[in-house]
């Protein structure tokens, strides 16, 4: 089976002419080596069906971004049988800048002369056959979006197919054309392939082509000793550069004739008069980024709650209690998709519950399917839909060109606390779920930015963070009396985005010191997203949670439910307390002490250690880790009360208060489970507090450290670790510290806090002295 | 000659030279901002940086660090 390559810009329509192409046929996986997306299909219209692989977007085939080098090694080293070059013919001369690269490989090519139809809407013109004549490659008109000139496309790819063609170079005219002439003459003299590339490459001192062709280097090098223009001196990579774009505008744009002569103010130059404006520029954006939080997370949508009858929203009594709302308000979309999951998984995963009761009685292959598997799986899964839609939202926003323009507004400020603008992105995506957002991280070219980024999106609480912060801070509220549940939740949120900002300031300042990538970006027109590639983006997105759901997710319920349903010695056990992982609590209970819930904490204290290791899995399992050990507590009380208050260990207080908690019958609700915990352990609220923030900043769930060692490598993913069990140790400590001074004002508090303070301004005193000692190597 | 970096929004100017580190310099040669283009200053960001270019019909953001390294001929 032939293959085809394409290759082309990015923005220039190459998804979408992909996508017509290939159609069902297409899938996703990645190139060997590094983290950027392989997308393979079929084209099935012709005589004989046509593999097409999409090569990513680029504008120029040098060795600086792994974009670049994927698509120069795949066109070079695999191969392909023609290469078709899209060229968004709105974009003429950048677009034909890449393509002037492409024709020096000596590989059959056509070009897709792609937006024709946006062409001739603004009543311009292109002479395509003249263009053919002096490029010396097939030119086919097309438009992806309207699907038209795909066959003609096809056709004439196939035909050039069967035929070999010599690399050509527009720089046959330029002052330095002998000196490649010669380096191309004694590369062939190697028996080198594509000796014109290699040769052009050579010359622009390439980092790639130096280290391939050592010995031939030192020609370059005799010559430039002797060659000097007043321009460029002896930077042959600028001179090229400027030579190609000189080619270009003189023999290629005349082609195309523009009605309206000298700088347009198009359509999107309109857009961005607002939208990028000045002053609301930033206010819209805001309220922009609001609304997409509000369709996603609000249970009281567009706030009509107070309008509303909930007993109709809530339908209560019926199987779909809640569904379109509850006392608060109105479900918004994101809500209603998170209910109408969280329904229909429980509903399909009670009857396949009940199934596997019908088929055995084995009391652990019922518990492995129902509670491990099953309850595992359904509380993840419950999260899709939600995160689904939000990044539905974003995806729209990317795929109008409005994410571009959010870099530009927000660089200046990003920059301030260390990296760039377009780090908006994956850490917004952050809310949502950690994993497509640290996926997303590969968009930024700067590997320094890309760790820093990676390393503080979980710190942007994610939609399965959000049950710990409306559990606990709902108990805190109950069992204390102060405070309210919603300033609670809101101020964790902010304090989340406070450690990161700080976090990416340390680092700055320490281990990832360096410059601030370079911020050259396009800033594509605006256009209506097309529905086929938004869900292509989408489903990008969302492929790398799914596997991780079925994969990591799944497999560490199974040993979660192993691990507290099995003692040491093999055999399952009745309650938790029994279980390994209750021991493996208590063994690592004392670490927690200094953050407020270890070994301060009475009988059932390792429950919080219990739960924070179940985060590490998954943090829905949390809450989900409370409901099941609350239960166990209640059934403890209940079947010894006056056993535990002869030993003295619950207090008469903490008695009163789970006699209250069984008689109230309110157990089961949410909050309720903390609220038992509390009363069992005689955990204070500081140390609550303290224990959200350290869920919150602490090793975010497998899935995400998945995702992260795949962006990131395997020794950089140890240092990640260790960097996020630092910072949720130091952050908890601290908001413990704080907490308690509020709470029982102590010597010790005001010590600890003294000791924080200090030992901060020493660590500040320290990086600065030391990063005077080796100032920043600028980089050449 | 003036820096495109001193240029205000709606000024327009020819690029004589780029200077800068190589990393930086190469992207705005990839980019088009080669001697000789014609370049229109669109914008700039709400606090003053990054700008807004328009070059080679099309737009292109680029920081004011960056366009210190771009030396212009101002246009009428």
């Amino acid at each position: 089976m032939k293959r085809f390559a394409l290759a082309g810009n990015p923005n220039c329509g190459k998804t979408t002419l992909f996508n017509v192409l290939t159609g069902s046929t297409a899938h996703v996986g990645n190139w060997p080596g590094v983290t950027v997306d392989k997308r393979e299909g079929k084209y099935k219209k012709s005589a004989e069906p046509v593999s097409i692989v999409d090569l990513p977007g680029i504008y120029s085939l040098s060795p600086y971004t792994p974009e670049e080098v994927v698509s120069r090694n795949y066109i070079i080293d695999e191969k392909p049988d023609c290469v078709i070059n899209i060229v968004d013919v709105t974009n003429l001369e950048r677009n034909l800048y890449l393509t002037t690269q492409i024709m020096e490989i000596d590989v059959p090519m056509v070009i897709a002369l792609n937006m024709t139809d946006m062409l001739e809407k603004q009543g311009d013109k292109i002479d395509e056959k003249e263009l053919e004549n002096r490029l010396g490659i097939p030119v086919i008109k097309i438009s992806a979006l309207k699907e038209t000139g795909l066959t003609e496309l096809m056709d004439r790819a196939i035909k050039v197919s069967n035929y070999q063609r010599k690399g050509y170079s527009v720089l046959e005219g330029s002052e330095i054309a002998h000196l490649i002439g010669d380096v191309r003459i004694a590369l062939s003299g190697q028996n080198v392939e594509n000796p014109l590339f290699h040769a052009i490459k050579l010359v622009e001192n390439d980092e790639i082509e130096v280290k391939m062709h050592a010995q031939t280097v030192k020609m370059v090098e005799e010559f430039k000793a002797t060659f000097n223009n007043e321009l460029f001196g002896t930077d042959f990579e600028a001179l090229i550069a400027d030579a190609r774009y000189k080619f270009i505008s003189k023999n290629y744009s005349p082609l195309l004739i523009r009605r309206q002569k000298g700088i347009r103010t198009t359509k999107s130059d309109n857009i961005d008069r607002v939208l990028t404006n000045k002053w609301v520029g930033i206010p819209i954006f805001l309220l922009i980024l609001f609304s997409i939080f509000h369709l996603t997370f609000s249970q009281n949508f567009l706030y009509l709650g107070g309008l509303i009858n909930d007993n109709w929203v809530s339908l209560s009594g019926t199987a779909f209690e809640g569904l379109f709302g509850s006392g608060e308000g109105l479900s918004s979309p994101g809500v209603l998709l998170f209910n109408l999951m969280d329904i229909s998984v429980s509903y399909l995963f009670g009857l396949i519950g009940n199934g596997i009761e019908s088929l055995t009685s084995t009391p652990w292959v019922i518990g492995l399917f129902n509670d491990g598997i099953l309850s595992g799986l359904s509380a993840v899964l419950s999260f899709v839909p939600q995160i689904v839609f939000l990044l539905l939202l974003l995806s729209i926003l990317e795929d109008t060109g409005y994410m571009a323009r959010v870099a530009f507004i927000l660089d200046r400020i990003f920059r301030k606390f260390g990296v760039s603008g377009r780090a908006f992105i994956p850490m917004v995506m952050g809310f949502g779920c950690s994993v497509p957002a640290i996926v997303n991280t590969r968009t930024l070219a700067d590997e320094q930015e890309r760790t820093l980024t990676i390393r503080t999106i979980p710190f942007f609480t994610c939609g399965a963070k959000m049950p710990i912060l409306a559990a606990v801070s709902g108990a805190i509220v109950l069992a204390f009396n102060i405070g309210n549940a919603e300033i609670i939740t809101y101020s964790m949120f902010v304090l989340g985005m406070v450690v990161a900002v700080l976090s990416i300031l340390v680092m700055r300042g320490t281990t990832q010191r360096g410059n601030i990538a370079p911020f050259i970006m396009e800033l594509p027109e605006y256009h209506l997203p097309s529905f086929k590639v938004l869900m292509v983006h989408l489903w990008d997105k969302i492929k790398h949670y799914i596997e991780k759901v079925f994969t990591i997710i799944l497999a560490s319920t199974i040993v979660i439910w192993f691990l507290s349903n099995f003692g040491w010695d093999w055999k399952m056990v009745d309650s938790i307390t029994d279980s390994i992982l209750a021991s493996i609590g208590r063994f690592i209970q004392p670490l927690f002490t200094p953050l407020g819930f270890g070994s301060q904490l009475g009988l059932f204290g390792w429950v919080f250690a219990v739960a924070a290791i179940l985060g590490l899995i998954a943090k829905e399992n949390v809450v989900a880790g409370f409901l099941t050990l609350s239960a166990v507590v209640l059934a403890t009380f209940k079947l010894d009360p006056s056993g535990l208050v002869n030993s003295g260990i619950l207090s008469p207080e903490i008695i009163a208060q789970l006699e209250t908690l069984i008689a109230s019958g309110e157990f089961g609700q949410e909050g309720y489970e903390v609220v038992a915990m509390i009363a069992a352990t005689g955990i204070e609220w500081p140390g609550l507090i303290s224990f959200i923030v350290f869920n919150m900043t602490t090793i975010p769930c497998l899935a995400s450290v998945g995702a992260a060692r795949g962006e990131l490598g395997k020794g950089k993913l140890k240092l990640t670790v260790l960097f996020w069990i630092t910072t949720s140790f130091i952050s908890s400590a601290i908001t413990y510290v704080f907490c308690t001074m509020f709470n029982e004002w102590s010597l010790w508090s005001i010590l600890a806090s003294v000791s924080i303070i200090l030992s901060i301004i020493i660590f500040i005193i320290v990086i600065r002295t030391l990063n005077k000692k080796r100032p920043l190597n600028k980089k050449v | 000659m003036k820096k495109l970096s001193e240029f205000s929004i709606g000024e327009k100017g020819i690029v004589k030279r780029i200077e800068g580190e190589t990393r930086i310099r190469r992207r705005l040669l990839d980019m088009g901002v080669t001697p000789g283009a014609e370049i229109f200053l669109r914008k700039k960001a709400p606090f003053g940086d990054p700008i807004e270019i328009t070059i080679r019909g099309y737009e292109l953001t680029i920081r004011n660090t960056e366009a210190e390294c771009v030396e212009m001929e101002v246009i009428k």
